[in-house]
């Protein structure tokens, strides 16, 4: 497997009135070729902010100040954010599906111009060409009856339904990778199992990658081949997902790990919350993020910087001290 | 659709009726009495009795009781006939016909001109936020919703009229008698009757832009690799639109209203200045059948732009 | 999602139960409203020129140098002098002293008028939005009517039939202001009383009356706040338009409107008579509607837009 994404030392800052907001600091992961991977962490924690720093999405107050996004042989963040090379990435080869299916398509324009435009766009597909394709894309996605509801608008379709159009314009242009920030959050938990399997199919068949950006780690659990775990702007432990699973090594992961249900686990267990709320990510003090939560803390943790990603074997990373 | 536009016509009769009854019933309790106003002026030149007074109470029909005069307004209304002019000695409808294609013809430039405009401006100061266009078109915007119309009027007369004599200082001149007259004369009226609705559009474009440009669905046009241009007129003009169409019915009002001082202060023949003539008059025929003019123009209006919203914002359902 | 609108509830019972208002904590708003509301230079500018315009008006007999309505025909249309710093009039009246005169015009027709359209106009909205049914249809059929003629005919044909003077004047333009109270008050009521706290207050046994203004009128008043300066501009411009058509105030009162339509005739030798009222004029409606900006801004951005 070859390395198709490989984003090393990302820092994205926000400038706010109250102070700098580290949302993404210092964070590297890599995708492979037809990969699925997961990112997962609270709400907050950096990890829409790290995809969108991929895409270079990030507006003012928000800034890229440091790292490297490597996609076939290029440094994307080479590249201005409104750059011919930078738009000709988006959508035609990275291309990203939103949390909320029901505001993230424009409800003024039919489904069929949303789907149309990026393929005139990046395929220069003539506009019946286009239409022809946007009619597959809608059936492959599992619409019915896609040729009539092509000129429909986003407000009469389902949030289930607008997710999968998303997915049809994500894929319409054959991308490398499709992100999906949290796709299947806001929708009811029949409708997120049909979307996710969806999705891996349609990933499968167009070769590309997908990132799963989720908070729940249930989610990825079946479909991601590795997962990053992440925890107020830092990645603190990655590994497959077996090894997740299966051996957790940063208090963070266990924590995360214990409240969700299991089916291959003894009867009676407990689900556990994690005590406390995600920090503040406001002039962020250098040590240990997670270590006023953490149930394993040492006296170290409260006053020296958390480790680096430590390899512990098997493709498994953690940044946490060694017990 | 049909039927929604059936209904908002049956509630625009009951409004304009309304408007009727109050018109023609605030109209008679302005003080004077318009015969006498008009007499005191034929009286001096020595040709007119009392005799004559009242047999021309009876041929305007003011003799008769006031319901009976409002009927018969009603009545004549619906035979296209709006009355005759005590000060003008004129049929009303006649009246009209001679000034009211000078209001439209100046009204629709300076609409047509201050919507776009507006919407432009907007536009600009939205998309180069905080830098020095924004500070420009807003600044600009500011002003044009402070200053005095009437007041611009004389300062852009003595400016372009009588100092640097490059536009003639007033009057009116039909486009169809001396389009390049008429279109110098128009020029000063029009910058007058579309400032005003220019800024206030303006100002809504560029905050409704400002509240668009932060939607997901505009994340998504941009995760699309699409042009910043494409983006702008593609996905956030239409729906930044939405909310300026409210603003049309509004603008109308601010044209027509405005149009009444910049008549009155070029010298233009129009429905305005006849208005503010009446007024002086006490020629309650003319001032209650303009009234009546303007309040269903502004009808109709609002019913169009209530229609137009579904064209441009395909959730709005018409039930 | 049930859960947190009965715990809403039960905090917002246990709150009326124990006598707390429902304040909502008064010192951090007030702390970003200051910062929100002062930090611009626009603002800071209406401010200031606000001040200046009560200081002018409450002082104007100390501040004017001549009698701002006895002329001296012998000094009629003077240019500009050091007796006579913008000239004088026709009447050989002094144009700065009658300027000074006009703000006491200007702010008492704007004070007075929105003083008035505003308590009706809330009244009547919040009534039609509260009560709803018959109530609302008749009061706002009756706005929509007023509502179909552009403000300024509205007000020039009451002020017509009213036959001017600075009462009348009043009258004409807090009548021809009702309706944008109502309507928007109507619409804020509408919205405020589907709130849970109304619901919860209700299922206590408060009264109509009690609701109404205890609970929505004070939830309404920022955006009542913002309107009524943002309308103050738009008052003070009217009465100068009704003015320089000659239905407003009459002479020998000193309006900046008139004044600008006396000066008119004189345009080619003396602008300044009608250039100066015309400035004044334009100033304090800047004033006003950066004053009403920065008060959206820092009280309520999310009316941005809608006022």
């Amino acid at each position: 497997m070859s390395v198709l994404l490989d984003v090393k030392n990302l820092t994205t800052q926000f400038n706010t009135e109250a102070g700098i907001v580290k949302a993404v600091n210092d964070v590297s992961f890599q995708l492979n070729e037809q990969e699925i991977i997961g990112l997962v962490g609270e709400s907050g924690c950096g990890k829409s902010v790290s995809q969108l720093s991929v895409m270079q999405l990030i507006s003012a107050p928000g800034k890229i100040t440091n790292g490297e996004v490597n996609f076939e042989g290029r440094n994307l963040l080479d590249y201005e954010s409104n750059s011919d090379e930078m738009r000709a990435i988006r959508g035609g080869k990275i291309a990203m599906i939103f949390q909320e299916p029901m505001t993230s398509l424009n409800p003024t324009l039919t489904i069929g111009r949303q789907l149309t435009e990026m393929l005139e766009l990046h395929l220069n597909m003539t506009k019946e060409a286009a239409r022809e394709r946007a009619v597959e894309l809608l059936k492959q996605v599992g619409i019915s009856g896609a040729e009539s509801r092509l000129d429909d608008y986003p407000h009469n379709f389902s949030g289930g339904m607008r997710q999968r159009v998303m997915i049809a314009i994500g894929l319409s242009c054959n991308p490398r990778i499709l992100i999906a920030d949290e796709p299947t959050t806001a929708l009811d938990v029949t409708t997120q199992a049909q979307l996710l399997e969806l999705m891996k199919d349609m990933v499968s068949k167009y070769n590309a990658s997908l990132v799963i950006v989720t908070h729940n780690l249930g989610v990825v659990a079946r479909y991601a081949h590795r997962i990053y775990i992440m925890y107020a702007g830092n990645i603190v432990e990655s590994g497959t997902t077996e090894e997740i699973f299966a051996n957790p090594q940063h208090p963070y992961t266990k924590g995360l790990l214990k409240c969700i249900p299991r089916l291959d686990e003894e009867k009676g267990r407990k689900l556990v919350p994690i005590e406390g709320l995600p920090p503040n990510l406001i002039n962020m003090k250098s040590s240990c993020a997670f270590a006023p939560r953490c149930s394993e803390r040492l006296e170290r943790c409260l006053t020296e910087a958390a480790p680096p990603l430590r390899d512990i074997g098997n493709g498994h990373y953690v940044g946490c001290f060694e017990k | 659709m049909a039927a929604y536009i059936i209904r908002r016509l049956i509630s625009g009769f009951i409004i304009l009726a309304l408007v009727t009854l109050f018109v023609f019933f605030v109209m008679r309790l302005l003080p004077g009495d318009p015969l006498i106003i008009f007499m005191g002026r034929s009286v001096s030149s020595g040709n007119m009795s009392m005799e004559q007074l009242e047999n021309m109470r009876a041929e305007y029909g003011l003799d008769k009781p006031i319901m009976v005069q409002y009927l018969n307004w009603i009545k004549g209304i619906f035979h296209g006939d709006l009355g005759t002019s005590i000060h003008y000695h004129e049929k009303v409808g006649r009246l009209m016909l001679e000034r009211f294609p000078i209001t439209l013809h100046l009204d629709i430039f300076s609409l047509f001109i201050g919507t776009f405009l507006g919407v432009m401006l907007g536009i600009a100061a939205a998309i180069r936020r905080g830098t020095w266009v924004d500070t420009l078109a807003t600044g600009f915007a500011n002003i044009g919703i402070t200053i005095p119309v009437f007041w611009l009027g004389v300062v852009l007369m003595y400016t372009l009229g009588l100092k640097l004599r490059l536009l003639p200082i007033a009057g009116y001149t039909s486009p169809f008698d001396d389009f390049w007259m008429s279109t110098r004369q128009a020029i000063m009226p029009v910058i007058c009757l579309s400032i005003t609705s220019m800024a206030v559009i303006a100002r809504q474009m560029r905050s409704s832009m400002l509240e668009v440009i932060k939607q997901d669905y505009v994340r998504t046009a941009w995760s699309k690799g699409l042009k910043e241009r494409v983006i702008i007129f593609r996905h956030v003009l239409k729906n930044s639109l939405i909310p300026i169409v409210t603003l049309l019915g509004l603008a109308i009002g601010i044209v027509v209203g405005g149009s009444v001082l910049v008549e009155t202060v070029f010298a233009i023949p129009g429905v305005g200045r006849l208005l503010v003539d009446s007024i002086f008059a006490q020629d309650y025929v003319v001032i209650q059948s303009s009234i009546l003019i303007i309040a269903t123009i502004i009808i109709v209006v609002n019913l169009l732009v209530d229609i137009s919203y579904g064209w441009l914002d395909p959730r709005i359902r018409y039930s | 999602m049930t859960d947190t609108i009965t715990d809403t509830m039960k905090k917002t019972e246990n709150k009326i139960l124990s006598g707390e208002s429902e304040a909502p904590p008064v010192v951090s708003e007030w702390r970003r409203f200051r910062r929100v509301f002062f930090q611009r230079k626009l603002v800071m500018f209406g401010l200031i020129v606000f001040v200046i315009l009560i200081f002018t008006a409450v002082f104007a007999p100390l501040l004017a140098p001549h009698d701002p309505y006895r002329g001296d025909l012998a000094n009629s249309l003077v240019p500009p002098n050091s007796d006579f710093l913008l000239g004088t009039d026709i009447q050989g009246r002094d144009t700065l002293s009658r300027l000074i005169y006009g703000t006491r015009t200007a702010l008492l027709v704007g004070f007075v008028t929105v003083a008035i359209a505003a308590t009706i106009g809330n009244v009547l909205g919040l009534m039609a939005g509260f009560f709803g049914k018959a109530v609302a249809m008749i009061i706002m059929r009756i706005m929509d009517t007023v509502m179909c003629f552009p403000f300024l005919i509205f007000a020039l044909v009451l002020a017509a039939v009213l036959g001017g003077g600075i009462q009348n004047v009043i009258i004409a333009l807090s009548i021809s202001l009702i309706p944008g109270f109502a309507r928007v008050m109507n619409g804020l009521t509408l919205s405020i009383k589907e709130n849970d706290y109304i619901l919860a207050e209700r299922s206590m046994g408060a009264s109509n009356f009690r609701i109404m203004f205890k609970h929505i009128l004070p939830n309404a008043m920022p955006t009542m706040i913002v309107l009524i300066t943002l309308q103050l501009g738009t008052l003070i411009l009217a009465e100068a338009a009704l003015s320089f058509l000659g239905i407003g105030i009459q002479p020998p009162g000193a309006a900046w409107g008139s004044m600008i339509n006396d000066g008119y005739r004189f345009l080619l030798t003396n602008p300044i008579l009608s250039f100066a009222p015309g400035l004044a004029i334009m100033i304090v409606v800047f004033a006003f509607n950066m004053i009403g900006d920065g008060l959206r801004d820092a009280l309520d951005p999310r009316l941005r837009g809608l006022l």
